[in-house]
Order: structure tokens, then sequence, then C-alpha cells
């Protein structure tokens, strides 16, 4: 019982947040990480469709930065591939991410796209497509929605290191900061976009130098201090929110697996693998969370009994579930007409 | 009546949606207090305020993008190409991200990018483009390119009402070149999707749409004065989706099929409209569909060059004379 309290000289918890707050954040790490370790096991057993993508070593950030919008003032966001952790806090739910890497008929998109691409204006996340940057200027106008309408309500879009390079990211965060549009951009310096390193796709030292070109703020944080990352997304949040504009937020991070989970990351130095497990951001918030008073372990555990149990009626309730029907195919690929036509040669009297 | 250029008649359907719906907004480049490179949204920014008339960056995939994230958010807005040709700019934010939209993630897009298009303007190869057969391979997508004056009104006004994303082809030669009595105070609503008879006839079809209709007109007039020929012109006026049923109608009626557009031959929307006709009646041909389209090379800048790179009315005489012969 002793250890489910925190003790009485525990340290002031930073940025305003309370004990609940701390154990939530916990609670998408752990649901993050042991989420993808199941579609670990789905894709092993040749139940995922198409490819797996893990964001282990970068849940810190992706759960830290989203945790710091506000879904009650309607804030939105637009994921890359590895941001399953921000899509959970936003909203998204184990059973559908589940469902679309299985593309099951009844996943979020129908079976149309892939993994964690998929979105819901009203939980406030809109889905990434595979075209790097793009999302940029998407994420500009759903802000710039924000200022015509004189809502108090901010947009963030997470690029890589990789997304960096293409021109819509150059448009978008350019075409935001001269609006001066309540947007924020997540730069998730990751060291690899898929095979190349960051020094093959950039001349600068810190990808945050980049914010000097838009006349926006560039600000650094350690992508594997959850707490830290949390912090300088709520600053820039809030300046957004006050009419301040775009701020570009570099966390600097490891992606400890290959860009897919086919890729055997021959190209990774070990050593620097094992170095960043070192510095894993669930464990590192676990250690602070306990080293500070402000969680104890049977918390911890109760945390991590729910996120099994979520996770075990979600995998029940989804493996067997069918695959869409052909017909859907054709629909909705416009509002009018709402269903496409069957080619002549699948049609019964051709 | 009063007399309206096209150009007019298209600014007077952006300020009508304007006035009649608050969601409508602009954004492009020079379209604030400039009024746009052809001065087509001259006073919009004195009358709409420079939130809903956005001067942007040099920059169409931003435009494009933005508008895209404006359009979900329940927005309407119209985007401007300052010249089509720059659409190429935005290729991927049109064809991989808001074609899409709808099927991939259920979102709603309800957006237009128009852009003055076409040759015959001495414009060279980046100022004269006619960029529809690079979009109609895309599902998802609308293409609408009017020809007249009313149309030109009439299209842009359903093409900020509709649902889907709208591509608004108007051609740059007609601006100021053509006009048309259209009563004041009358809604005018083009339907997306529906072909257009310019011109009644018995003896032959010229398949066409935007400034190549009147070229068309011409031809058809000649043949009748010359020739004795009594030729149809139907005017698509959409290109995406297609009015199959008014082009089968006339081709079940003439027998004889001439396409021809202002574009470069190979690839072009004319070879699609071919198969269309083989798929759906071949057996009402007499002769073969023939396509007089631009030759297959960059658009020229020099007029004796640009003249004859593009098609013009002397040719689709010579080709509507070859298809009677046959």
């Amino acid at each position: 019982m002793a250890s489910s309290t925190a003790p009485a000289a525990a340290k002031s918890i930073p940025s305003g947040l309370s004990r609940e707050q701390l154990l939530e954040i916990y609670y998408y790490l752990r649901l993050t990480r042991s989420l993808e370790e199941r579609l670990v096991n789905l894709y092993r057993q040749t139940k995922v469709i198409g490819g797996l993508f893990r964001s282990l070593g970068q849940e810190g950030e992706s759960v830290g930065s989203a945790y710091a919008l506000d879904r009650g003032k309607g804030d939105m966001l637009s994921p890359l591939i590895r941001n399953l952790g921000a899509m959970l806090v936003q909203g998204a739910t184990p059973l559908e991410i589940l469902r679309q890497y299985m593309a099951k008929a009844e996943s979020p998109t129908r079976g149309r796209e892939l993994n964690i691409h998929f979105g819901d204006l009203e939980r406030g996340f809109i889905g990434q497509i595979s075209h790097l940057g793009d999302m940029v200027p998407v994420m500009a106008g759903v802000a710039l929605t924000f200022k015509m309408r004189k809502q108090p309500r901010v947009a963030l879009a997470y690029v890589g290191d990789g997304a960096m390079s293409t021109g819509a990211f150059h448009e978008g965060i350019n075409l935001a900061a001269v609006q001066r549009l309540p947007l924020v951009i997540i730069c998730e310096n990751n060291g690899w976009a898929y095979s190349t390193p960051s020094h093959k796709q950039t001349a600068v030292k810190q990808l945050a130098d980049k914010a000097k070109a838009y006349g926006i703020p560039g600000v650094r944080a350690d992508g594997n201090d959850v707490l830290a990352c949390y912090e300088v997304t709520k600053q820039a949040v809030e300046r957004a929110r006050a009419g301040g504009g775009v701020t570009l937020i570099e966390f600097v991070t490891y992606r400890r697996k290959g860009h897919a989970e086919h890729d055997n990351q021959s190209y990774q130095p070990k050593e620097q693998i094992a170095e960043w497990e070192k510095k894993d951001p669930v464990d590192r918030y676990v250690a602070t969370l306990k080293e500070s008073g402000w969680a104890g372990e049977s918390e911890l555990a109760a945390v991590e009994q729910r996120v099994q149990a979520e996770l075990d009626a979600a995998v029940a309730l989804c493996e067997n579930e069918p695959l869409p029907e052909v017909g859907t195919a054709l629909e909705g690929v416009y509002a009018n007409p709402a269903v496409m036509e069957t080619e002549w040669y699948r049609r019964a009297n051709a | 009546m009063p007399e309206v250029t096209y150009l007019e008649a298209l600014r007077q359907g952006m300020w009508e949606e304007m006035e009649r719906d608050e969601r409508v907004f602009l954004l492009g480049e020079d379209i604030g207090n400039y009024g746009g490179a052809f001065k087509v949204t001259e006073g919009f920014t004195q009358k709409f305020g420079e939130q809903r008339v956005i001067d942007t960056p040099i920059a169409e995939a931003a435009i494009v993008g933005a508008a895209a994230g404006a359009a979900h958010m329940g927005l309407r807005p119209v985007a401007e190409m300052q010249f089509i040709d720059f659409i190429s700019c935005a290729y991927d934010m049109l064809t991989n991200y808001v074609a899409t939209a709808r099927y991939r993630a259920g979102l709603p897009t309800p957006m237009v990018v128009r852009g003055p298009s076409g040759g015959y303007v001495r414009g060279g190869p980046f100022h004269s483009q006619n960029p529809e057969a690079a979009f109609l391979h895309t599902p998802g997508l609308k293409i609408v390119c009017p020809a007249t004056a009313r149309d030109a009104k009439g299209l842009i006004k359903s093409a900020i009402r509709d649902d889907d994303p709208v591509l608004y082809f108007e051609h740059k030669f007609l601006y100021r070149r053509i006009k048309e009595d259209l009563p004041e105070g009358e809604e005018i609503l083009t339907p997306i999707g529906k072909a257009r008879l310019a011109h009644e006839g018995k003896d032959l079809t010229i398949v066409t749409w935007s400034a190549m209709v009147f070229k068309a007109l011409e031809a058809a007039e000649k043949l009748e004065k010359e020739d004795g020929l009594s030729v149809e012109v139907l005017d698509l006026r959409t290109l995406l989706p297609m009015d199959d049923e008014a082009i089968m109608a006339s081709v079940r009626k003439t027998n004889r099929v001439l396409i021809a557009h202002e574009d470069t031959r190979t690839g072009g929307v004319a070879g699609e409209i071919t198969a269309r006709i083989n798929d759906q009646a071949f057996e009402w041909l007499d002769a073969p569909v023939k396509r007089v389209a631009a030759h297959d090379v960059p658009l020229p800048y020099a007029p004796t060059l640009e003249d004859f790179v593009l098609p013009q009315t002397e040719d689709l005489i010579k080709a509507a004379r070859w298809i009677a012969a046959y």
C-alpha cells in the first residue's frame, strides 16, 4: 500500500502538470510501445497486410508533444509514420490502429489506406499521405481557418529530418510564417531518413536553425525527455494561440528500428543503436516518476495492466474480422457521383 | 441586357458567390490590391477584405495544400494559378493529396483551382499551356473548360458550390475577345458534367471545348457555305466527368466525328474520347474518328511558329472534308 502513494517529500512537478496527468502520459507511452509490440506479433503471423512502422525510441517526443495540445479547445495535429503515440493522445484507439494494419472492413479507411494513415476531424487529427512535407501546407490551411474564424485553436504538423528537404515543407512553413498562422511544426530528427543519415540530408548542423530562413523561432529539445518535449511544445502552442505565429521545434532523438519492419538496418552502427537504447524515453520517464516521487510501483503496474487488458480485448475483437466487400472499392471517390462504374468485363452481360 | 466579357462573367460569378456564401475565399499570387495578373480579382480586396482575398508567396504547392486544409475545415477556397502552366508545381498536391482525400480518408475537399490557360497569345512555352490531359487521368478531380461568357460565369458558380475539388481552366484568349448579353439578376448555374450543343448539324460532328469551340463554329459556317455540309459542334464544357451521353447522341445522329483540341496530340483528351466512341457507338460510325490537335512540340513563341503548331480553322475544315468524303 505504501508504494501506491507518493512520498510526502516528492519534488514539485514541472510545467503545471498534475500527478494524474503524469500517469496519463505514462499510459500513452506504454500503450504506444505495447501496441507496436502486439503489431510485431501480428506481422510475424502475416496478419498485418502491409509494412509495419515502429516508433521505438521516439514514443516520448510523440506523446509529450501531442499532450501539450488542448483537445478541449479543438487543437489539431497531423502525424507522420512514427507518431502513433501522438494519434493515441489525440483519441485514436488501438482497435482502429489494429484494423488499419490488418486492412479490415471496419477500419477507419475501410481498407483503403494503410497503417496509421487515417484521420478524424472531430477528434482533431488529419491523416498523412506518403509524400513527405505535404501535410505542412495542408495544416497551414487548417491554421488559416482558425485565424480567419478568430478561433483560439492551434494546429501542429510533424515532419522528419528527411521531410525538411522537400519543397512542400518549405512552401508550407513559409506561407504559414508570412501569414503568422497558429501553427507548430515539429521536426523529429531521428538521424535517419530510411538509410540516409542527416548529414546527407542537409548541410545545417541543427535543423532548428532552418527557422531563421522563415523569420520564426527555432527551438531544440531532447526528444527522449518526455517532459522537456511537453514543455517546449506547450510554450510554442500557447505562443501560437496568443497570435505569436509559427514555431519550429527540433526534437533530437533516434530511430532504433529500421525504416519498416522488413528493413534490417544494416547501415545503422550497432553501437549507436545500443547507446540510444540506454536513453530509452519510456525507461527514463519511469525512472523520473519514481525518483521524483511522482508515482509509485503499484500505480505504474496498474497502468501496465490496463494497457495489456485493453490490447487483449482489441486484438480479440478484430483479429478475425472480414476484409472489405469488393464493391465498396468503387464508393466515395466523389461526393457526386457517389459510386464509380464497374468495368465492362466485370459486368454480367459482358 | 448588359454585354459582358468572358472575363467579367468570371468575375461576376466569383463576386456573387462571395456575397452569397461567407465561406468562399480567394488565395493566389498578386490577386489582392493589384487585382491579379489579368485583373480577374480587381476590386475584390476592397469589397471583401484581405482576410478573404489572400495574397500568397510564389508557392503553388502551398496555395493548393492550404486550400485543401481550409476546405477540410468547412471553407470554400478558390485558388488562382497566375498562369495555368504553373499548376504543374502543385501536381503532387492535387493528384496525391486533394484528389484522394475523400476516398482514402473521407475528408470533404470542396475547392476550386482556376487559372488562365491556352495559346494563340504569343505566350511561348510557359504561358500558353492546356493542362487538362495531365489531370483527366486522376480520379477524384473534376475539370471544367468554359467557352462562353455565360458558362464562364455558370461554371465558376457551380464549381464553387460543388462538394468535390474542381479544376477550372479559363481561356485567356477569350478573356476580352468575346461578349455576351447576360441578364442582371439571373442566377446562372451551368451544370457540371453536361455538354452544350453549340451548333446543330446532321452530317458531321466536331467535339471540342474552350477557345476551339469558336474555330469549330467558323469551320461549320464555311463548310455549310462552301460544301453544303451540315456540321454539328458539341462544346463539352466539362471534361471530367465527361458527358458520354451527349457525345454518343451526336455520333448516332451524324455518324462522322472530328475531335478538336488545342493541346498536343499524343496522350491528349481526344484519344480518350475516341476510345469512348469506339466502346459505345462503334457500329454507328461511317468513317474513322479523327483528331485535330497541336503538333507534339512545346509551344513556340514566334507568331509564324505558334500559328503553325496550333490548330487553325483551316485545319478543321480540311479534316472535316476528309471525314465527310470517306
